[in-house]
Order: structure tokens, then C-alpha cells, then sequence
């Protein structure tokens, strides 16, 4: 095991991590603020990616399909929030939990029916394909690099957004006492459709820049949501902070324990066996990361009291 | 109370003469479908009574479905390769007889459901719900990325398992035997409903505070009703595999999860019925929708969004009437 590959695996990981965090920034705020519990954010994922590939397809063009990501997700976004997510707030979790489950039905198999059941390709710009020489000579794909950028340069936006803004003020307000600022005069349904349509634009947005280097498929949200559901479960729900280290602690330990476990049990297992065992129990590694916190924390590394 | 309870009279009859009509008339395709029915029944009375009774919405119960489908793959092929599952340091071999892999599936369930309720319930509301998806993935990762019994490609059982007595791989002998399974695990939740233990665990989900005020222990209320709950789906998990004599990672899936709160919900929670009339919709709409459209999911989707924005109490809330409390 060398140096430079153990290198390029943690900034894989990270590049995974900050991925993540675009999905669970969105459902972490939407909670936050809302109380509501959003099965179909992956689905808002997938409308993000499937639009960023059709434009593509369309112009050619990679800029104007990240576009066409966020513009169809937050529009897919606030279609949804005024239509059914608006009537699911002061419902409890178990509604919450059906009626976005319905949804996905909708939105996938809608999306199966538009565009068929074959994945989809998107092209990594020729701008930003093709490797790049990090000091010390490490080898690293310009694109993935560009992404742990991208994220990076979100989170630092949501961070400013939130602490600088009115409108982040009032997304903090909403998160303390939703019924105050409605009383103070705040349109809260309007703030309600705001932030909702930001969490969608943050998922779709992170749908297109990783359906660059996966494929665009029906189904690729759900995997998603549910890492982002350990993100949430380890930082602490409605913790932005907590989202970003939370996401970017989950994309370093699949990662590394995909690359490490092998070769860890490789040092006193048979070679075959030694990939059997720790591939799957790399598999179930995060999962067993957020056991560990909820024996210790069970609210989650940041987050305040459960509700 | 009473159209509740000629409306379950009525299911039952109906689950029953449905399949009878269908041996009568050679249509072992209409057996299938209602033994399904009985199966999914099964699976969604053990969710009921976490969900029902216990207000514990578990987004991850496609694990003790699946882990209750390999308990059955795993036994049935080492008997069907004539190879023991392992020698040291006792001998266990594979087993091809049905109580016995009931027996095994419930415990191997249970013991897992145990264990996911230890850590999980520490969490309560949304956390639950995440906690509880999370881990069913985890199932479901593992199944795939473990070769030993088929990986991703899942295990093919060649010959159903046998009942002492009776001819399994005949339809309606199968169903009979789910349909028999079915009313045992309802009658047994219909009780377990009404004792003590069953009004503590409803008095929790309404306010747990003031039951912990009595000096009962809520923690380990939920934490029996999620290992009961756990056991009964894999239960139906066991009888699942054997119904298609196939097991693959596919019942681990967190789509499996969701279909079998679908089940509770489109027949109406905490309905000691609802799972079974829920099913049964379930699986019309799958026949009769799913002939019309391979897009199916959508108009589900359209209808399970109406169910949960108008009609909450499901089909029973529908005709019976709203009777039971909800909190």
C-alpha cells in the first residue's frame, strides 16, 4: 500500500463527504425548520440529475446543465411543497413518512416513463477532465477535485447565508419558534416554499455533479437519502455544522474501509477471504459508526435535545 | 365495534373462499396470489404491532423480512447439498422441515430486531425512522457483498420445504398452511392486544410519560414489542421464500420496508385487520393495475398520497367507520 494511493483515497472520501452533505444540508434544514421528514429529497436528486443530462445531451453544454439541475429541482421542489408538503406539517411523522414515500413512487417510476428504464450518461466537462499533479506528485482527477471545491464553497455559502442574511435569520427564527415569526409578521408559507425549494435545488444540484461520474438512473436518489439519513443521525438533526463534519466523518469511513479493510485482514487471513470479510464488513461499516454514536450520543455528535 | 367485526368476519371469509373457488376451478395463478396476500399479511400484522400499538414507526423491518427469507435459503440448500452449515464445534445441519425453519427464522429475527431496538429506540420520532432505515440498509449491503450464499444473485431452494403431513408444493395446501399461520399470529396479536402488557405499550404510545409515571418501564415495553414485531415478520419472511423458493437480497431492499407499512396503512392502523385488508388491496391494485400499466407504481403512489391526505384511517376507517382513538 503506498502513500500517494492512500492519499487519493482520502480525498475520494472527502470528495464523497462533501457530496453528501449538499443532500443532508437540504433535509437537515428542511427538518429543522419545518419539522417535516423528507423521503423524496433523493427523488429531487434524481430530477436534478435527469435534467442536468437531458440539457446536456440537448447543448452540449455542462454549465448549462448544472443550471438546468438546480432550476428543475427547486422547481420540482416548490411544485411539491405547495401541492402536498404544505398540508404534512402539523401531520405526525408517520404521514410525513407515507406521503413522501408516495411520492417517490411518483417521481420514479414518472421518471421511468419519460425517459425509459436505461441509465442515462452525463460527460465530465472537457475542461475539467483528465488528471491533475497535487504537490508531492499525486495524480488526482481534475473533476473530482473541482467537486470537493464546489462543495466546499456551498457549505461556506450556506454558512454565510444563514449567519448573514435576513432570510437566514428568519430561517433561524423559524427553526426556535415557528409560530412567533408567523405572529411577528414573517409570510411563513412563502419562507416555508423558500427553504424547501433550497433543499430540493441542493440535492439536484449534487445529483448532477456526481451523475458525471456515476450513471443517471432511476433509483439513484434513495441510496443517497439514506446516507444522508447516518449523516443526519451522527451530526445531530437541524446542526448545519454537524451536517458537514457528519458527511464528511461517513465519506472518509466507507471509503478508507473499503480500501483499508482488505488489506487489514489480508495481514492474517487468506487473500480471498481476507477481500470476502473486508469488503463486507466495509459495507457495514458507517452503519455501524452511526451505532456507535447513538450508544454515546444519541442524538447526534452536534445536535440539541430530541423532539 | 360491531362493522369492524363483521368486516374481518367478511375478509377472512373472503381470503379463504377466494382460493377454494380457484382450486375448484384450476386456477393455481389466484391461489398464488392469495397466499400472497396471507404472507404480506403476516409480514405487515408483525409492523402493526410496533407501529399500531406501539406509535413506533419502523422504516426498517424488509430486515427481519429478510433475515427470516435466509434463515429458510440458508437452512434449505445446505440440506439440499447434503453439506452441515457447520462442524465445529458441534455439528448443525441444514434442514428442510418448515417448523423447524419457522422456529429458527422467528429467533434469528427476533434476535435481530433485539439488537436494533437496543440501539435504535434510545432515539425516539424522527431519529427512529432514520435509525431504523439506516439499519435495514445495512442488511441489505451485507446480503449483497456476502458471497457465501449467492450474493446479489440471491439462492434458489429447488423443492419447497416440507409440513409433516402434507403435500407443500401443492398450492392450496401451501395456503392453507399461511392462511392457518395468518389467524394463529392474528389471534395471538388480538390478545396480546388486550392484556396488560398490550394496554401499557398503547398507553405509551399515547403519553409515555405518564406510564412511566406508574413506574413502568417504557424502554423495555418497546423494546419486547419491537422483538415480537421483528420475529412475526420474519415469520412471513420464511414463508415468503418458500412461497417463491428463492431468496435474494431484493427482500432486504428498503422499497420492501415501505411496502410493508403500505399493507398497514392502505387497510388502516392499529386495526387488528388492517395488514390483512391492506394486502389484499395491495395485491388487486398489483393484479388488476399492473395489467393495465408496467407503470403501475404511479397511480399506487397517487393513491397511497390520497389514503394518507384524506382518509387516514385506511380501507376498515373507510367502511367500519372511525372507532378506534387516534391520538
Amino acid at each position: 500500500m503506498s502513500f500517494i494511493l492512500f492519499i487519493e483515497q482520502v480525498l475520494n472520501g472527502i470528495q464523497f463527504g462533501v457530496m453528501l452533505f449538499l443532500m443532508a444540508a437540504g433535509l437537515t434544514l428542511i427538518f429543522g425548520v419545518m419539522g417535516l421528514i423528507n423521503l423524496a429529497h433523493g427523488s429531487l436528486y434524481m430530477v436534478g440529475a435527469f435534467a442536468a443530462a437531458a440539457v446536456a445531451k440537448l447543448t452540449g453544454s455542462f454549465l448549462l446543465a448544472l443550471v438546468a439541475s438546480l432550476g428543475a429541482a427547486a422547481a420540482a421542489g416548490a411544485l411539491v411543497e405547495l401541492l402536498v408538503i404544505r398540508r404534512l406539517y402539523d401531520r405526525d411523522h408517520l404521514d410525513q413518512v407515507l406521503a413522501t414515500f408516495a411520492l417517490i413512487l411518483i417521481f420514479s417510476e414518472g421518471t421511468r416513463w419519460i425517459f425509459g428504464s436505461f441509465p442515462l450518461f452525463l460527460d465530465v466537462p472537457e475542461l475539467l477532465s483528465g488528471p491533475v499533479t497535487l504537490p508531492g506528485g499525486i495524480q488526482y482527477p481534475l473533476y473530482r477535485l473541482t467537486l470537493i471545491m464546489i462543495g466546499l464553497a456551498v457549505a461556506a455559502g450556506l454558512f454565510l447565508l444563514i449567519s448573514r442574511t435576513r432570510i437566514g435569520i428568519r430561517i433561524r427564527a423559524g427553526e426556535n419558534d415557528r409560530e412567533m415569526i408567523a405572529a411577528l409578521g414573517v409570510d411563513i408559507s412563502k419562507l416555508y416554499t423558500v427553504i424547501f425549494a433550497l433543499g430540493a435545488a441542493l440535492a439536484g444540484f449534487s445529483g448532477a455533479l456526481v451523475g458525471a461520474i456515476q450513471s443517471v438512473q432511476v433509483g439513484m436518489g434513495e441510496p443517497v437519502l439514506i446516507l444522508a439519513f447516518v449523516v443526519i443521525v451522527i451530526g445531530g438533526i437541524g446542526s448545519i455544522k454537524g451536517a458537514l463534519i457528519a458527511a464528511i466523518l461517513v465519506g472518509l469511513t466507507d471509503t478508507l474501509g473499503r480500501f483499508l479493510l482488505p488489506v487489514f485482514f489480508n495481514t492474517f487471513m487468506a487473500s480471498s477471504d481476507a477481500t470476502t470479510v473486508g469488503s463486507a464488513l466495509a459495507s457495514m461499516l458507517i452503519y455501524i459508526l452511526m451505532a456507535g454514536v447513538l450508544l454515546f450520543k444519541p442524538s447526534g455528535l452536534f445536535g440539541e435535545k430530541q423532539g | 365495534m360491531r362493522r369492524e367485526a363483521l368486516f374481518n368476519i367478511a375478509l377472512s371469509a373472503l381470503l379463504l373462499g377466494v382460493p377454494l373457488w380457484a382450486w375448484i376451478a384450476d386456477e393455481p395463478y389466484i391461489i398464488t396470489l392469495a397466499t400472497r396476500v396471507a404472507i404480506f399479511a403476516l409480514a405487515g400484522v408483525g409492523l402493526n404491532l410496533a407501529l399500531g400499538l406501539g406509535g413506533l414507526v419502523s422504516l426498517g423491518h424488509a430486515a427481519f423480512f429478510g433475515i427470516g427469507g435466509y434463515a429458510m435459503g440458508i437452512l434449505a440448500s445446505h440440506a439440499q447439498s447434503y453439506s452441515p452449515i457447520m462442524e465445529v464445534p458441534f455439528l448443525i445441519q441444514g434442514t428442510k422441515s418448515m417448523p423447524l425453519i419457522w422456529l429458527v427464522a422467528m429467533l434469528s429475527s427476533a434476535f435481530a430486531a433485539f439488537m436494533i431496538g437496543l440501539l435504535s429506540l434510545r432515539t425516539t420520532g424522527v431519529y427512529f425512522i432514520m435509525v431504523t432505515l439506516a439499519f435495514g440498509q445495512m442488511f441489505y449491503y451485507f446480503a449483497i457483498s456476502w458471497p457465501a450464499y449467492g450474493g446479489e444473485d440471491g439462492l434458489s431452494i429447488y423443492v419447497r420445504n416440507g409440513f409433516p403431513g402434507l403435500n407443500t408444493l401443492d398450492p392450496i395446501q401451501f395456503f392453507a398452511i399461511c392462511y392457518v399461520l395468518l389467524g394463529l399470529v392474528l389471534f395471538f396479536s388480538a390478545r396480546l392486544a388486550r392484556s396488560s402488557f398490550g394496554l401499557a405499550l398503547s398507553g405509551a404510545r399515547q403519553n409515555a410519560e405518564r406510564v412511566q409515571t406508574v413506574g413502568i418501564d417504557t424502554f423495555r415495553l418497546r423494546l419486547v414489542a419491537f422483538t415480537l414485531s421483528g420475529a412475526i415478520t420474519g415469520l412471513a419472511g420464511a414463508l415468503f421464500a418458500d412461497l417463491n423458493r428463492f431468496v435474494s437480497p431484493t427482500m432486504f431492499t428498503w422499497q420492501t420496508s415501505g411496502e410493508i407499512m403500505i399493507f398497514v396503512i392502505l387497510g388502516g392502523v392499529s386495526r387488528l385487520y388492517g395488514p390483512v385488508a391492506g394486502a389484499a388491496l395491495f395485491i388487486l391494485l398489483e393484479y388488476v393495475l399492473g395489467g393495465l400499466s408496467e407503470f403501475w407504481h404511479i397511480y399506487l403512489g397517487v393513491l397511497l398520497l390520497l389514503v394518507v391526505l384524506f382518509a387516514r384511517g385506511g380501507l376498515i376507517g373507510v367502511l367500519a367507520g372511525r372507532e378506534v382513538a387516534h391520538d
